[in-house]
């Protein structure tokens, strides 16, 4: 490195946005849409579904059959990365755990997510619950840009009128499949609600929405769709703000550090190209955090100054704290009823077509807040492993003669029952709300580095009594729903030992609270607006702001968030050129 | 765009005659699987790539295991009158990947086999390939039952619930094996819900959105 040099890009960019998942994507669509010139960072490479979503290739074309050997969710899922990237490692503390996912390229995780969009509820901007806290904000002070994403992205549902499922401009649900018609039915007689799903697929054309497909109903949103009928950042936000000229993207750059004056506002971004590892500084007047939760914690921790002693706007001590996911539990089984069922083509969409939205009275229960069921099942599409379960319960069931067999076999009675289970299946998953906690943290690990020279984050997570407890109600609403819908259960029905099948945290890919919203600059990071209280300049755009998440998947939250503090930044612009 | 223009920008209607172009997409499927090997798909990425070329250049099982894992795999999925045998449908390739892939199933399938072979050799004096039919079949019937075999077959037992699996995934994810099960997705089209007669058939109300 006798030539080390650091290249110093001579634009000063109205904003450097970093990140381009749907905080970083929505700040940098906004601002650039007003005729800021904005500059887009992005650890990863450039990403285009019409060009690279691997979205109607057959099983046979992946040597290992879809496996996720390279790709956490399957070898044509979208995500390029997972919970561990090569060279990129993260620690935990002893006794505590956390799996972090993060997805390097354009878009970032919202080129594979499961386009599960829910409206946080008034419930959960200000709890009632004793336990979790309550936000600087309402949801009447988000609703309007709720409505606003709702109109933009486009999104499916129904209108139910449910206090804290707050309704949205849906266009038309996708009808249940088969399976869904049965779980529904089952959870009826089992006391929970199922309603249709609300999903950011386009099931209708709108004038409102240009440049992008209709669904044609292939179920691989997973996948990212070459029409771009589903949300993905890519190709529904960063791509059109290119469009309008005012909008760069980098990829393969790695943001280090924010950079910072002497009064300690920021004056722009350092970075290392991960292709060619040299290394550059950009300045802007504005910078807006959309890395991920932890990501930008990491690296507002990793910006340190004379003016930020503790890390950039870490004056509270807080940036890296109250980290929370969901909590995620699921149970499988198989319905007698659908075995050798009729075949036809019952992909849908690729998000979900039915779910049910808490509804439990928490005060006769041991836990704050709820969750939600998402169902599966059904005739999809062959992959590595799928019918692995077959030879395991082929004997719970009488054969065409009327008798049961001994599980497993082989030859040609094995491969008719391949034929009689398949779509059979069914399968349930809860998604509930974790507690922002103070003492669940990432923070600076003080030894490591990853391969680009920056410090990396050590985690300290672990799930409290509450969370066990709204796992082990999981297990047993799954468990009276397979009853009641007259299912047989394959898993093993997960007990105390596995704290009632609880995924590890991190594990749900929901996590956020890193860098909370508040009035109070002692026990928060952020105002409400998402804007540092140590450093009006910069803003974050992510989950971290999240205060508490509800049991509602995130990212509508953060579309709706990250548009409201593009447009506060967008007016203090205006107050201080005006 | 509607669903018309979203198909035509995928390239899957035949410019002008509103045919979906589906036969000539599926040669193009033949011919990019066949290519898989060696040729980089979009949006594959480049480390994704090279590991697949190095894997495909690796080889692990030994000519004698390859002929073992053929005679197992036509065992457990044989020909019958609606599709041909795993053998047929490239399982065997496929099961040599898949344990370079997933280095975890190296050890159990090396050592399976090998256990086959002891027990085959124990029992009738030969390796299980050079077994008589009704031989290698009372063996396998000692470890396809996980429920009913004996304790001293167990190791046995995880061998060929392994081999079972591996055997499984690769027909039914090979063409022959997807049009076996009757998967008939992965193609445009448009979602309107469980045909009606099979609504009736399970007592749903076609008129309810929830039958």
């Amino acid at each position: 490195m006798a030539d080390y040099q650091i290249k110093e890009n001579p634009e000063v960019f109205d904003a450097i946005v970093v990140g381009s998942g749907a905080g970083g994507g929505m700040a940098g669509y906004i601002l650039a849409h007003a005729g800021l010139k904005v500059l887009m960072l992005e650890a990863g490479p450039f990403f285009d579904p019409a060009k690279d979503a691997l979205q109607l290739r057959w099983p046979w074309e992946s040597p290992r059959r879809g496996a996720s050997t390279t790709r956490p969710f399957g070898d044509f899922d979208a995500a390029f990365g997972g919970w561990q990237l090569d060279g990129e490692p993260y620690t935990t503390v002893n006794g505590t755990e956390f799996e972090w996912f993060r997805a390097r390229m354009l878009g970032g995780r919202t080129n594979h997510w499961g386009r599960i969009s829910l409206r946080m509820g008034p419930d959960d901007f200000k709890p009632t619950d004793g336990v979790t806290d309550e936000w600087p904000i309402t949801y009447d002070e988000v609703k309007p840009f709720y409505d606003r994403v709702d109109r933009m992205i486009g999104i499916y549902g129904t209108v139910e009128g449910i206090r804290n499922e707050p309704d949205g401009i849906f266009m038309k649900p996708p009808k249940p499949r088969l399976n869904e018609l049965y779980i529904a039915k089952g959870a009826k007689k089992a006391g929970v609600p199922v309603i249709p799903g609300r999903g950011s697929v386009l099931t209708e054309a709108s004038s409102e929405i240009k440049g992008r497909g209709t669904c044609f109903y292939c179920g691989q949103c997973g996948r990212s769709c070459k029409v771009y009928a589903d949300f993905s950042s890519s190709s529904c936000l960063v791509m059109p703000a290119m469009k309008t000229g005012n909008l760069k993207v980098i990829d393969n750059a790695m943001v280090r550090e924010v950079l910072t004056n002497e009064e300690g506002l920021a004056t722009g971004v350092s970075y290392v190209d991960t292709q060619s590892l040299q290394e550059y500084t950009v300045r802007g007047k504005t910078v807006v955090l959309g890395a991920s939760a932890c990501e930008s914690a990491r690296l507002m921790l990793n910006s340190k100054s004379s003016a930020h002693p503790g890390g950039l706007g870490n004056s509270s001590g807080l940036v890296g704290r109250y980290l929370h996911d969901s909590t995620g539990a699921s149970l499988s089984g198989f319905l007698p009823q659908l075995l050798d069922r009729k075949r036809y083509n019952e992909d849908g969409v690729g998000s979900v077509h039915i779910y049910s939205p808490w509804w439990e009275d928490n005060r006769k229960l041991a836990f704050p807040r709820g969750y939600h069921i998402e169902y599966g099942g059904g005739l999809h599409m062959p992959s590595y492993g799928f019918l692995n379960w077959v030879p395991g319960v082929n004997g719970k069931v009488a054969g065409k003669n009327g008798e049961k067999k001994a599980a497993g076999g082989y030859g040609a009675e094995l491969k008719q029952d391949y034929r009689r289970f398949y779509g059979a299946n069914v399968g349930m998953a809860g998604r509930g709300t974790a507690l922002a906690r103070k003492d669940n943290y990432c923070e600076i690990d003080p030894t490591r580095v990853d391969k680009f020279g920056i410090p990396v984050l050590r985690f300290h997570y672990k799930w409290a009594n509450e969370e066990i407890a709204q796992a082990k109600h999981m297990q047993e609403t799954f468990q009276s729903i397979m009853h009641e819908m007259g299912a047989i259960i394959t898993s093993d029905i997960p007990g105390p030992e596995t704290l009632y099948g609880l995924e590890a945290p991190g594990k749900i890919i929901h996590e956020g609270g890193t860098t909370r919203m508040g009035n109070d600059p002692k026990t928060s990071v952020l105002n409400k607006w998402g804007q540092a209280h140590d450093c009006k300049n910069l803003y974050v755009v992510d989950a971290g702001p999240f205060v508490q998440q509800g049991d509602k998947n995130l990212t509508w939250t953060i579309l709706a968030l990250s548009m409201r503090t593009a447009e506060y930044i967008l007016e203090q612009k205006k107050k201080l050129n005006g | 765009m509607n669903r018309r223009e979203s198909l035509k920008a995928l390239g899957l209607i035949a410019a002008g005659s509103g045919v979906l172009a589906t036969a000539c997409k599926q040669d193009k499927a033949k011919d990019a699987a066949a290519a898989a090997d060696t040729e980089k798909l979009p949006g594959v990425q480049d480390f994704e790539h090279e590991r697949n070329k190095q894997l495909h250049a690796e080889r692990f099982f030994t000519e004698h295991e390859m002929a073992t894992i053929t005679v197992l795999a036509d065992i457990i999925i044989p020909k019958d009158d609606i599709s041909g045998s795993a053998s047929e449908a490239g399982v065997p390739a496929f099961i040599e990947f898949i344990v370079k892939d997933l280095p975890s199933h190296k050890i159990p399938m090396r050592g399976g086999l090998k256990w086959l072979d002891v027990q085959s050799q124990k029992r009738y004096g030969n390796a299980f390939i050079k077994c008589k039919e009704e031989q290698q079949l009372a063996l396998i019937d000692e470890i396809a039952y996980p429920e009913r075999a004996k304790p001293e077959m167990q190791q046995g037992v995880a061998f060929f619930s392994l081999m079972r699996d591996l055997t499984s995934s690769g027909f039914f994810t090979s063409e022959m094996g997807v049009k076996d099960i009757g998967y008939v997705g992965n193609r445009p089209g448009v979602w309107t819900g469980v045909p009606a007669e099979v609504l009736k058939e399970h007592g749903f109300d076609p008129e309810k959105f929830f039958g």
